[in-house]
């Protein structure tokens, strides 16, 4: 990694431009993968010939292991060790069976074949490892397993009599909000809207699949895998083995993917590190596509209540929004689906709740945008069914509600500008072409409507260190246990780095996705750009404080004994006033071995200026759809997403985010759905054959727009996550387009055409 | 996947004879299919005869004007062979409808008949399924059966043939020529090659063990304005929903000849003959369109899940007819 990066950079804005930060520039990390020499997780090939893991799951969702014979595959050819609940190295236990705080899922014990108990379908009874995948995957085929079964439970709605409350939801929000007398403003309302909606279980399905390669040396163990946060696979894996993290390394500097799929270790990290120690010899496991189904986390199926009460102007005097939604019964996890709306809109009477039913499945987990991207689904076309009854404009409603100040917390906003972004996208989309009515527009065969939504997401800041050196050729090095996930991670720090310290992109190294490197968020949340930026900014700060100290009291410095409030680096240079000085010939003369420096920000909930503001990133949603009026096929014409996320600290890397996120809200709105088989308990679509997500032929013309802006109290930076935000609201736009097109309304997502053709009238010839 | 022998056939009656020896030998062209089957489980041959190589690759013209597709004709070929594009524009438009550019560039004719349902529990192996494991009982039946067909199953399958290809080929009145074990070689009509599942849901296709699909030959193209309609949930990369073959044509405002075939609803690909009747020699106008779709679902059973691609291809076909008979 470190030697390819530092190739000269070709990039446009790095030809004499001091202010790389916030320009288009390109990946640096692009020509390594496009050329393929990007070295993934399963293709690592250090630390000897490994051997080849194959899982073997669960074909009951639920009950016992009653016997599972063996024999034939640990004499199948090429077999090396066939791994059971009875032959299975010891490890922590999995502790009990809900999880009540947020830490502890991050990095609690994750044993694997640690019983005869079977929590849910296609979990791993069995590992076969073997000198070649394919005779892992053949033995494992042999293995003969007899099973207790026993009756589980699989269905939300016939079990809404069952739900529960959490203590709180994901990222330790409050699990209910309640301001003034919903109840009783709502059955006062003049104009009301009680919507029931439904969303599916959906899964990450990243590229690359989950996949760990372990080597062993001595009682240290290295972990080459798909990670997006290192410190948590170090902690979850050190708690499962019941060994010191620090002798767990995790190494992941290439990730194909991971949408909140690679949060935690999994079971191919779990059983690739015991089997390697019991062979000592490197252990590879990758799960296949139809095992991540399973095994790799999920977005839970919800029911969402919403309700709207307005006055005849408008305004919203009532806002509600009651989530129910699935849970695996032996490990909670809580979606903090209605948590943006009690920052959205302004009502001075307010609900929401979170509850939950326990179910037969694997753990739920962080899928992209949790909360939001089902939350907003909903809520954002409530808002729309809302608009019409009012016969208001959609995003004149929206101006109507438009909040002073925090609407439950009551602190000011940072920076909020949702009206903006709504103002600027109509106009850029051309809005006023809507009909309000909705069935109207038909060119051909196809029924066109357009539709909008806002959008809004919390600013996360993690917990982060970087270190920053700079050697006595003026290369600079940063380090950070931070990884890249596709997101372009390597690219702003590279920009930071090199306007913080004032020298080419080209002299910048930045080595991620190593867990010796300082701690850091890592990526999710999309809190990795402000967290680790800003982490990097303020190591820069110090590197160039301690470069200055040193430089005042070096007497053959130009800059000896001079007052360096003023300094700055620019273009290679030291600046003081009129004097000026080398930045390399400095260091070659006040540190010959290089000088570095390290930077730290605290998690934003320790901040004063978390509890002092509200701090959200916003944007609006525009989307225009066809439906075909024979076959009800829904297909994307437009969309657009304006956007106000603070600073942007790569234009190109953001825009590629947004458009990412838009697409997200594709395959939410129209076409992901795992289907689960309350039969059998297991998801039954688990393939990318099955399981849709957007092909290009799906995703049109689509554009993203940054509004100038800078958040001063969010970060030294002024940035704010935004990569998230292109799934908040997005999925909605295009269901409100939907329902502009054709005049009806689907409540069950996702919009397919089997739901729209029962009201679709037929069209003459 | 379990180990297999496997070899590349440098001659036709040497790779007939190699499978039909041994039942759990396979032929092998694009393994587009096969492959992942065998990964699955799925399919479990201990031979497999790599056939792609053959010289069965070339397109000709046949008698009185039709045209000959040899059996390892890649589906990209095809559909870019321009007496393809010019005369039989059905199959054209119908193989770029399918799979992806890739999986064309791999897939062979033969194969793409040949290729197997792709039901959720087929795909399964802890699910029973009668065509994969007979007499182990049918899971869509009462499972998720959106995919499922409305046309042609039965209580022991309802499984729907997945190709489009094979649908316009079934429009066209395609005959399938094959070489058997015995050295025989016999002409099947396309509509003769695909069982329905009856009671032995397992037994896809007419074709003998080691019997060879050798060429797909074109009768002339038949008169009138070819369409293939292909309904999908996302706009590429989907198997088809609902799919309509239709030439139609018209002369003097009257439907001269009409043929047919449905796609994604049935077992094999659907000629339907009764839509073909109701059209010929009727006006050529909306109503007459209308109720030739509603003949061809007369007799459709819906399972739950699928219940709407009865409306989806009564719907399709309308139009769809209508586009061909120069209705609009």
């Amino acid at each position: 990694m470190a030697d390819s990066m530092t190739q000269p950079s070709r990039n446009r804005a790095s030809t004499g431009d001091d202010r790389p930060i916030g320009q288009p520039i390109d990946r640096v990390d692009g020509p390594l993968k496009v050329a393929g020499r990007a070295t993934y997780a399963y293709e690592q090939t250090l630390g000897g010939t490994p051997a080849y893991g194959y899982i073997r799951g669960a074909a009951i969702a639920r009950g016992r292991i009653a016997a599972i014979d063996t024999s034939a595959a640990e004499r199948a050819p090429g077999v090396l060790f066939v791994m059971t609940h009875r032959n299975a190295p010891a490890q922590t236990a999995f502790g009990p069976s809900v999880t009540p705080t947020v830490p502890e899922a991050f990095t609690r014990a994750r044993p694997m074949l640690a019983n005869d108990r079977v929590r849910y379908y296609d979990e791993p009874v069995a590992l076969v490892v073997a000198e070649t995948f394919e005779a892992a995957r053949a033995a494992a085929d042999l293995i003969e397993v007899r099973y207790a079964r026993e009756s589980g439970v699989f269905d939300l709605h016939t079990h809404l009599d069952d739900a529960y409350a959490p203590i709180r939801t994901n990222a330790g929000f409050e699990t209910d909000s309640a301001v003034g007398d919903f109840m009783g403003a709502f059955s006062r309302a003049a104009v009301k809207v009680d919507a029931t909606y439904r969303t599916p279980y959906e899964h990450h399905n990243p590229m690359e699949p989950h996949a760990t390669l372990a080597v062993w040396s001595g009682d240290e163990v290295t972990i080459h895998t798909s990670a997006q946060t290192l410190a948590n696979y170090q902690a979850g894996l050190a708690n499962t083995l019941g060994m010191p993290p620090e002798r767990v390394r995790i190494v992941s500097p290439f990730i194909g993917g991971g949408f909140g799929s690679k949060l935690i270790v999994h079971a191919d990290t779990v059983l690739a590190a015991l089997a390697a120690r019991v062979l000592a010899r490197p252990v590879k496991i990758a799960l296949t596509r139809q095992q991540m189904f399973a095994n790799a986390g999920y977005r839970a199926e919800m029911i969402q209540q919403v309700r709207l009460g307005a006055d005849p102007d408008g305004r919203l005097i009532a806002m509600g929004h009651d989530v129910h939604s699935a849970t695996s019964r032996f490990e909670e996890f809580c979606e903090q689906t209605a948590v943006f709306a009690r920052s959205l809109y302004a009502a001075p009477n307010r609900l929401t709740r979170h509850r939950l039913v326990g179910v037969d499945l694997n753990r739920g987990e962080w899928m992209r945008s949790p909360g939001e991207a089902p939350g907003m689904l909903a809520f954002e076309c409530a808002m729309d069914e809302l608009a019409e009854r009012l016969g208001l404009d959609p995003i004149e409603l929206r101006i109507r509600n438009e909040p002073s100040e925090d609407p439950e917390r009551g602190v000011p906003f940072s920076t909020r500008n949702l009206v903006d972004c709504m103002r600027e996208g109509a106009r850029r989309f051309g809005w006023e072409r809507r009909n309000p009515q909705p069935g109207c527009i038909r060119e051909g065969r196809q029924l066109i409507g357009y539709g909008m939504a806002a959008a809004i997401r919390p600013n996360y800041i993690g917990a982060t260190t970087a270190r920053v050196a700079i050697d006595a050729d003026g290369q600079v090095t940063a380090q950070l246990d931070m990884t890249d996930i596709g997101t372009g991670t390597y690219t702003i720090l590279t920009q930071i780095a090199a306007e913080s310290l004032g020298v080419p992109l080209s002299a910048v190294t930045v080595e991620l996705g190593d867990s010796r490197f300082p701690r850091t968020s890592g990526s999710g949340g999309s809190w990795g750009a402000a967290s680790t930026g800003s982490a990097i900014h303020r190591a820069c700060a110090a590197l160039k404080t301690r470069i200055l100290e040193a430089a005042r009291s070096n007497e053959s410095s130009p800059l000896y004994g001079m007052d360096l409030a003023e300094a700055s680096f620019v273009g290679g240079e030291v600046l003081v006033g009129e004097r000026s000085e080398n930045l390399a010939d400095l260091i070659r003369r006040i540190a010959p071995e290089g000088i570095d420096a390290e930077g730290t920000v605290a998690s934003v909930r320790e901040t004063e200026s978390y509890a002092a503001y509200s701090q959200h990133s916003y944007g609006a949603h525009f989307a225009e759809v066809a439906v075909d009026c024979d076959t009800g096929e829904i297909r994307m014409r437009r969309m657009l997403a304006v956007i106000g996320a603070g600073r942007i600290l790569n234009a190109k890397t953001a825009r590629s985010q947004i458009l990412g996120g838009m697409t997200w809200g594709i395959g939410a709105a129209l076409m992901e759905e795992s289907v689960l088989d309350s039969r059998h308990g297991h998801f039954v679509n688990h393939d990318l054959a099955e399981y849709h997500v957007p092909v290009n032929g799906d995703v049109q013309d689509m554009q993203a727009v940054f509004l100038e802006e800078h958040d001063d109290k969010a970060n030294p930076l002024g940035a704010k996550g935004l990569g998230e935000l292109g799934v908040c609201g997005a999925g909605a736009a295009i269901a409100n387009a939907v329902y502009n097109a054709t005049g009806v309304r689907v409540r069950e997502f996702p919009v397919t055409l089997d739901k729209l053709l029962p009201e679709l009238p037929m069209v003459a010839i | 996947m379990q180990p297999f022998s496997y070899e590349r056939a440098e001659e036709v009656r040497r790779a007939v004879a190699a499978v039909a020896v041994n039942p759990q030998a396979r032929f092998i062209s694009g393994g587009t299919n096969l492959l992942d089957l065998m990964k699955l489980g799925i399919e479990r041959p201990t031979d497999v005869i790599d056939i792609s190589r053959l010289p069965l690759d070339r397109i000709e013209a046949a008698e009185e004007g039709g045209l000959r597709i040899g059996a390892q004709v890649r589906n990209s070929d095809l559909a870019a062979d321009p007496r393809v594009r010019a005369r039989y524009p059905v199959l054209a438009q119908a193989l770029l409808a399918g799979a992806s550019g890739q999986i064309r560039n791999k897939a062979s004719t033969a194969g793409n008949l040949l290729q197997r349902t792709r039901c959720y529990y087929f795909y399964d192996r802890n699910m029973p399924c009668n065509k994969r494991e007979p007499g182990s009982g049918c899971a869509a039946l009462e499972g998720l059966n959106r995919m499922h067909a409305v046309l042609g199953g039965s209580d022991a399958c309802i499984a729907v043939h997945p190709s489009d290809m094979a649908v316009a080929m079934t429009a066209l009145g395609a005959r399938v020529e094959t070489l058997s074990p015995s050295g025989d070689t016999r002409t099947i009509p396309i509509t003769e090659l695909h069982r329905l599942p009856g009671a032995e849901p397992h037994v896809e296709t007419t074709l003998e063990h080691g019997e060879m699909i050798m060429a797909v030959t074109l009768p002339p193209p038949p008169a009138g304005r070819q369409i293939y309609r292909k309904v999908r949930d996302r706009a590429s990369y989907a198997f088809a929903l609902v799919s309509v073959a239709a030439i139609v044509a018209v002369s003097n405002g009257q439907v001269r000849s009409a043929r047919i075939a449905l796609g994604g609803v049935a077992p094999k690909p659907w000629r339907a003959v009764n839509a073909e009747l109701a059209l010929a020699g009727a006006p050529a106008t909306e109503r007459t369109y209308t109720q030739a779709a509603d003949a061809a679902l007369a007799g459709a059973r819906g399972y739950g899940g699928n219940d709407f691609k009865i409306p989806l291809a009564r719907r399709t076909l309308r139009y769809t007819l209508a586009a061909a008979g120069e209705l609009v």
